[in-house]
C-alpha cells in the first residue's frame, strides 16, 4: 500500500510528471496515427452502407467516437478534480484545467454531427429531446469551466473552481448516457454498448471500434502534451524547468 | 469516383460531418504541440544567456 501511495505522489510531482509525459507521448501517438488513419479508410470505403439509411449512417463513425469522448473527458476532469481538491496536486488541477477545452470540442462535434446526420434521417436539424439537450447542457458545463479556468488571475484558486464545477456537473454524465432509456426519444437507443448483443454487424462495428480506440489514444497524446505545456508555464520559476529548458 | 464522393446522395452530410472531426483533431494537435513549444521558449528566454 506504501508502493501505491509513493508512486501515486511521484506521478503528482510535476518534474516527475513531465519526464513521465514525455516518455509516453510516442505510445499514444503512434497507435493513434495508425488507428484513425486505417479507420478513416475503413469507414468511407470498406464498411457496408446500411440497409435503410444507405451511406448517410457513415456518420456515426465520427459521431459515436466524439460523443464518447465528451463522456469520457468530463468524467475523468471530475476524478482529476477530487484529486485536486482532495490532495492539492498540481498535475490534477493541471488536467482539469487543460482537458476542458479539448472536451468542449469533442461535445461540439458530437452535436454537430448529430445535427448533419438528423436532417436527413429525422427532417430537422434538432429536437429538443433529453440526448440532445444533456449533452448541449455538458457543452454548456465544458464552457463554464473554460470561462472559469480564465476568469481568475491565480491559476491554483482557478483550477480548484474548475474542479468543484467539474465534480457538480458530473451528474449530468449518466442522464447523457441513460437519457435513451430513460425517456421517450428520437434518438436511437445503445448500439454498440450491448456487448452481449451489439445492434450492428461486425462488418460495421470493427471500423466504428478502430476510430474509438484511435481517438482515444489521441485524446491522451494530446492531453499529455498540453499539461507538459502547462506545467512548464506554471513552473517556470523553478531550478528543474531551468536544467531542461535547452539553450 | 464520383459514386464514393456522391455517399449516395448523402455528401451534403457526411463529407461535413469527417471534415469537422478531422478539423478538430487537427487543431488540437497543432495548439498543443503549439502550447509546449511556446512553454519552453519562455522557459529558455528565462533561463537566460548567461546560465
Amino acid at each position: 500500500m506504501n508502493t501505491f501511495w509513493t508512486t501515486f505522489h511521484r506521478w503528482g510531482s510535476p518534474p516527475s510528471f513531465y519526464n513521465f509525459a514525455g516518455r509516453a507521448l510516442p505510445w499514444f501517438g503512434i497507435p493513434a496515427l495508425l488507428l484513425i488513419v486505417h479507420g478513416l479508410y475503413a469507414a468511407l470505403a470498406l464498411a457496408p452502407a446500411d440497409y435503410q439509411q444507405g451511406e448517410g449512417f457513415r456518420i456515426i463513425y465520427v459521431h459515436v467516437p466524439a460523443a464518447w469522448l465528451s463522456l469520457f473527458v468530463y468524467t475523468s476532469m471530475a476524478v482529476a478534480g477530487a484529486i485536486a481538491l482532495i490532495w492539492r496536486m498540481k498535475v490534477a488541477e493541471v488536467y482539469v484545467v487543460e482537458a476542458a477545452p479539448a472536451g468542449a470540442g469533442f461535445t461540439a462535434v458530437a452535436l454537430l454531427t448529430g445535427m448533419l446526420w438528423g436532417k436527413p434521417m429525422w427532417g430537422a436539424w434538432w429536437v429538443w429531446d433529453a440526448r440532445l439537450t444533456s449533452e448541449l447542457i455538458l457543452l454548456f458545463l465544458y464552457l463554464g469551466v473554460v470561462a472559469l479556468g480564465k476568469a481568475l488571475p491565480d491559476p491554483r484558486a482557478a483550477a480548484r473552481a474548475c474542479s468543484v464545477l467539474a465534480i457538480v456537473g458530473v451528474i449530468n454524465v449518466p442522464i447523457v448516457h441513460y437519457s435513451v432509456e430513460w425517456w421517450n426519444t428520437l434518438h436511437q437507443g445503445p448500439t454498440v454498448s450491448r456487448f452481449d448483443k451489439p445492434a450492428m454487424p461486425a462488418a460495421m462495428l470493427w471500423p466504428l471500434l478502430e476510430l474509438s480506440l484511435g481517438s482515444m489514444f489521441f485524446y491522451g497524446w494530446m492531453i499529455l502534451q498540453r499539461m507538459r505545456g502547462s506545467i512548464l508555464h506554471r513552473e517556470i520559476r523553478q531550478s528543474w524547468v531551468r536544467e531542461i529548458a535547452p539553450k | 469516383m464520383n459514386e464514393f464522393l456522391n455517399m449516395g446522395g448523402y455528401a451534403l452530410y457526411v463529407w461535413p460531418s469527417f471534415a469537422l472531426y478531422v478539423g478538430l483533431l487537427v487543431w488540437l494537435a497543432a495548439s498543443s504541440q503549439r502550447h509546449h513549444r511556446a512553454a519552453l521558449q519562455r522557459a529558455r528566454q528565462q533561463r537566460g544567456p548567461a546560465a
